[in-house]
């Protein structure tokens, strides 16, 4: 059995500085990582013979625009099948260098998954195989789920957010 | 279905960089948009050999509707009716999956009774999922007769849904924090004559298609994917068990009180098409099963949570009482917030995990709300899982995967 104590110590072990911003919300082992080490990450996270983390569930990414220097986040959700044990790992980039490497290499459902934030948030995998848009039709020359695209019209007066809503 | 010869420029990047003598001049097959035999909206660009094809890429997307970015200007309550047209062939499996989301979020207790029944409907939902996929794969092996029969019974789940909730597809079932309204005679009555009426109607579906001649030779070693592959891909669900992978997130992580239940996980061995139908035909019983026992131990007690900032108070309260109706007010102008917090949960949907992570900051929306979608991310191994073959055994290989469109695209 698992526990997020025991596993987040082997990972502070093994990669010191580079792990950071461990939490557990809902019970789920959270934290972040550079990009340079995801795919290291990731790789011995598979291949460790006690964590066995053998599935990647999802990959997304999330819009943070006031974070300067943070702008994107994409996250990671694995699982271990054989402990049923799951991790969260979070990549924090900026908005001027959105390059994050392929995790195509690890998992072949990643490819989709990749395309899909790749599409809606522009982020750009490096070593990806086909990285182009999947649902939004390719002319689109923007990132739709950005926040700077608001789902309302801005120019309409009579729907303010105060209260309507955000 | 538009048929163009084409020159092979280059035969190195198609399958798999090997060089290939191909036998004939290969052609490119669309296979969709608006085909009878994707069952949905979407295409296949085959690049065929003759009869066999080399190659495949699928484009998705047609029916894309933008749910999460939606999602992020409604208050949660309103979220129910996107999720519900994601896998429409299982709607309420949907909608109980995000309730539950938001009421991890909110840290509510939902009581005994309503947990039982979000299980009796889901399991009807998985049900009625399986149905359409092993009806439609008969009718794609050309046998008419079985999708007939059981979609009486389909029709019948369907009878009950407009009992439970008051629609039949898109059903917008049960509300956060309970069910809307508590199970009626006549729904209680109905459920049970369908676990009287189903199992003869299953057993003859049975009787037609596991032993069939036609129908064995037709499914057998057809799109086989091995549990190794299944799993890099991302495969959940029966079409990962089929491949011979135990994991079912009804057992693995419990939910709405599925560890009270006795029920066994179905698993194949070669992941194959007929694999998944007897998969999935298995699952039907089980569901049977969990169902019984629900129905048989169904708790006394309220339906819904004491949550009354997120649970619609009842209409009688609401005119006689000023908390009621302030509380009415505020719930359907979308007026409460939500604690700051990141959930992920998942429940078993007809497909597999399906997934939603939900980000709040506080405020009356979601600030980021992600579906993960099953059939989204194990379709993509479509391609590998259909080379090699001819143009029928993809049908049939893409009918028993169960790709819904809606789901496919969000």
């Amino acid at each position: 059995m698992l526990t997020n104590q025991s596993v987040a110590e082997e990972i502070i072990r093994k990669f010191g500085d580079d792990v950071f911003d461990f939490e557990e919300p809902f019970g789920m082992l959270t934290f972040s990582t550079t990009r340079e080490q995801i795919i290291p990450m990731l790789d011995y996270l598979k291949a460790h013979p006690q964590f066995q983390v053998n599935f990647l569930t999802d990959i997304m990414a999330i819009h943070y625009p006031d974070r300067v220097g943070q702008e994107f986040c994409v996250v990671y959700h694995t699982h271990s099948f054989i402990h049923n044990f799951r991790i969260r790992i979070k990549v924090f980039l900026a908005e001027a260098d959105v390059h994050i490497p392929t995790a195509t290499g690890l998992f072949a459902s990643a490819n989709w998954m990749e395309r899909e934030t790749y599409d809606f948030f522009g982020i750009l995998f490096d070593g990806h195989p086909n990285l182009k848009r999947i649902l939004n039709m390719d002319e689109m020359d923007y990132f739709p789920m950005r926040k700077e695209y608001p789902l309302e019209d801005p120019t309409r007066e009579d729907k303010i957010d105060a209260l309507f809503g955000r | 279905m538009t048929e163009t010869a084409v020159a092979p420029k280059d035969t190195a990047d198609l399958a798999q960089g090997e060089k290939v003598q191909y036998v004939n001049e290969l052609t490119t097959l669309n296979l969709g948009p608006t085909h009878p035999a994707t069952h949905g909206i979407f295409q296949n660009v085959l690049t065929m050999d003759g009869e066999k094809i080399v190659a495949g890429e699928q484009t998705v997307g047609y029916i894309h509707r933008a749910f999460e970015k939606i999602a992020e200007r409604r208050p949660f309550y309103q979220i129910t009716t996107l999720t519900d047209r994601m896998n429409y062939c299982s709607s309420p499996i949907n909608n109980m999956g995000w309730h539950m989301t938001v009421e991890k979020l909110l840290s509510i207790e939902v009581p005994k009774r309503a947990q039982y029944i979000r299980v009796i409907m889901m399991e009807l939902a998985r049900i009625a999922d399986h149905i359409v996929c092993n009806g439609i794969l008969g009718v794609d092996t050309g046998a008419f007769t079985g999708f007939l029969y059981l979609y009486e019974k389909r029709e019948d789940i369907y009878e009950i849904y407009e009992e439970v909730c008051g629609a039949r597809l898109t059903t917008n079932m049960g509300r956060v924090g309970g069910m809307e309204r508590d199970l009626s005679t006549t729904a209680i009555r109905k459920i049970n004559d369908f676990l009287k009426t189903f199992p003869p109607v299953l057993k003859e579906f049975e009787k037609l298609f596991n032993r069939n001649r036609i129908f064995m030779d037709r499914t057998i070693g057809v799109g086989g994917i091995s549990a190794e592959r299944a799993m890099s891909y991302g495969f959940t669900g029966p079409n990962l068990r089929a491949a011979g992978v135990d994991y079912d997130v009804r057992v693995m992580s419990p939910y709405s009180s599925y560890e009270d239940f006795e029920f066994d996980i179905p698993v194949g061995q070669h992941g194959d098409t007929y694999d998944r139908y007897m998969v999935r035909n298995e699952e039907m019983w089980q569901s049977l099963r969990i169902i019984e026992q629900a129905m048989k131990n169904l708790p006394e007690g309220p339906y819904y949570a004491d949550a009354p900032e997120f649970y619609l108070p009842p209409k009688k309260e609401v005119y006689r009482s000023m908390e009621a109706l302030i509380y009415h007010f505020k719930i359907v102008m979308g007026e409460i917030e939500a604690p700051v917090g990141e959930v992920y949960h998942a429940v078993e949907g007809g497909n597999g995990e399906l997934g939603f992570y939900l980000l709040s900051d506080g405020g009356r929306t979601p600030y980021r709300l992600h579906f993960r979608r099953p059939c989204f991310i194990y379709y993509q191994a479509y391609p590998e899982m259909c080379v090699g073959s001819t143009i029928s055994d993809a049908i049939v290989t893409m009918s028993s995967l169960n790709v819904i469109a809606g789901e496919l695209d969000a």
